[in-house]
């Protein structure tokens, strides 16, 4: 690591680099400076990505709740009216189906969110601190919450497909209940939060405090 | 936000560099190896891999995934049977029924995501890969590219054909459930993905040069 401590930095070499076409140009210090080549904005730092982040992650955190305790499906099958969570959906896949799925399932719906709620959590708090602890883990941390993001929306394309199945007129049917709305929304703005958050802050120190 | 903002535009550095995304170390560029990744010795990241396909392969891979993108939207992805009745459902059954159930912020998640995003994506694609082929950029291609960046982690085809392996097997506990071809054209569009996944679209901007005016 001591090596590596050595090497030069973008913002040190006074470069900036487009995220999005992946251009290298001289930094001109500039607000509104754009890529000469693609366009888009060029900032040093995704703008105020601490606030941002912070911001995104408290709303999925405010809609993950509802996601978890309403009902996500009903099925009624022979007068027999059954409201399942994700939770209680996850234990019936368990007993009565394929535990490998119901173990698929509640790691896309229940321990993929959480990390990634404790995950960008401490990622934001190690990083506002200018923590220079296991900065190299951190900044895998973050590319695994990156790459896991959108397999959580398993769950909600079970239960879409379900009530699809079922509805055309048999005498059990699904449908889809609020849970589900809720759940897709955390994913969604989790996802969202987690491209918020600038991976380079970890690296920082405490330069780049906004 | 896809339109090329008018602000000022700093002087290129010489195309000799990479910037590593995650951590902002700069390293020289060198050609690489057959196979061979390059990850930034800080932050471990990868700066660039070997590209062992060419331009026409990418196309072919796009075409492919066009062709069995329209089974999958075509063709049934499970069929129920309940007392002698089957009933088959595909991917817009589940979209329009959605809809209709109350549902309808799932109903658009799932359409942007498993409809219009990937179609998107794989449209822009080919045209400007039809393009690259030959070494040119395609008529509006900075706008195409910066799309394909903005939309790259909202399609989720993939996870929709794990969606319809768990859908199946709950169905299962009710009632008889048989995967349709349709289940199938999913499946070879996710190892299409996967096949993709390790190709950097952006290296485009390097193998291309803009016709002259």
């Amino acid at each position: 690591m001591s090596d590596a401590g050595n090497l030069p930095r973008a913002g040190d070499l006074g470069l900036i680099g487009c995220h999005v076409c992946r251009l290298v140009c001289r930094d001109v210090e500039a607000e509104d400076a754009a890529c000469p080549r693609c366009g888009s904005p060029l900032h040093k730092r995704k703008s105020n990505s601490y606030m941002r982040t912070w911001a995104l992650l408290i709303a999925a955190f405010i809609f993950y709740v509802p996601a978890n305790v309403l009902p996500i499906m009903r099925t009624v099958s022979l007068g027999d009216v059954d409201d399942n969570t994700i939770m209680s959906g996850i234990i019936e896949l368990w007993v009565k189906g394929s535990p490998d799925l119901a173990v698929i399932v509640f790691t896309a719906s229940i321990i993929v969110p959480m990390l990634k709620f404790v995950a960008l959590g401490l990622l934001l708090v190690s990083s506002q601190q200018g923590s220079r602890w296991a900065l190299r883990q951190r900044s895998k941390l973050y590319r695994l919450v990156e790459f896991i993001g959108y397999w959580s929306m398993l769950d909600v394309f079970v239960v879409a497909l379900l009530t699809a199945l079922v509805q055309f007129g048999f005498f059990s049917q699904v449908e889809p209940l609020p849970g589900v709305v809720f759940f897709g929304l955390t994913v969604v703005i989790t996802m969202i939060a987690s491209m918020t958050f600038d991976p380079r802050l970890i690296w920082d120190g405490r330069d780049f405090d906004d | 936000m896809t339109m090329p903002s008018q602000g000022i535009k700093p002087a290129i550095a010489p195309p000799t560099l990479w910037i590593c995304e995650d951590c902002d170390t700069v390293y020289r560029r060198r050609t690489l190896a057959r196979g061979e990744v390059a990850r930034c010795v800080r932050c471990d990241a990868i700066l660039a891999r070997h590209h062992s396909l060419s331009v026409s392969g990418m196309l072919a891979l796009v075409i492919t995934a066009m062709i069995a993108f329209v089974q999958a939207n075509v063709w049934p992805i499970v069929t129920l049977g309940l007392n002698g009745q089957l009933i088959s459902t595909t991917l817009w059954g589940c979209i329009v029924m959605m809809w209709r159930d109350n549902a309808q912020v799932v109903s658009v998640i799932a359409s942007l995501t498993l409809f219009f995003f990937p179609i998107i994506k794989m449209a822009l694609l080919f045209w400007v890969l039809l393009y690259a082929r030959r070494g040119r950029r395609a008529p509006g291609f900075r706008q195409v590219m910066v799309l394909l960046y903005r939309i790259g982690p909202w399609t989720m085809s993939e996870v929709f054909v794990l969606g319809s392996l768990v859908a199946v097997v709950k169905a299962h506990m009710y009632f008889d459930v048989l995967p349709n071809p349709g289940i199938f054209a999913y499946g070879v569009l996710m190892l299409i993905i996967t096949a993709f996944s390790s190709i950097d679209v952006r290296r485009l901007w390097d193998l291309t040069e803009e016709a002259p005016a």
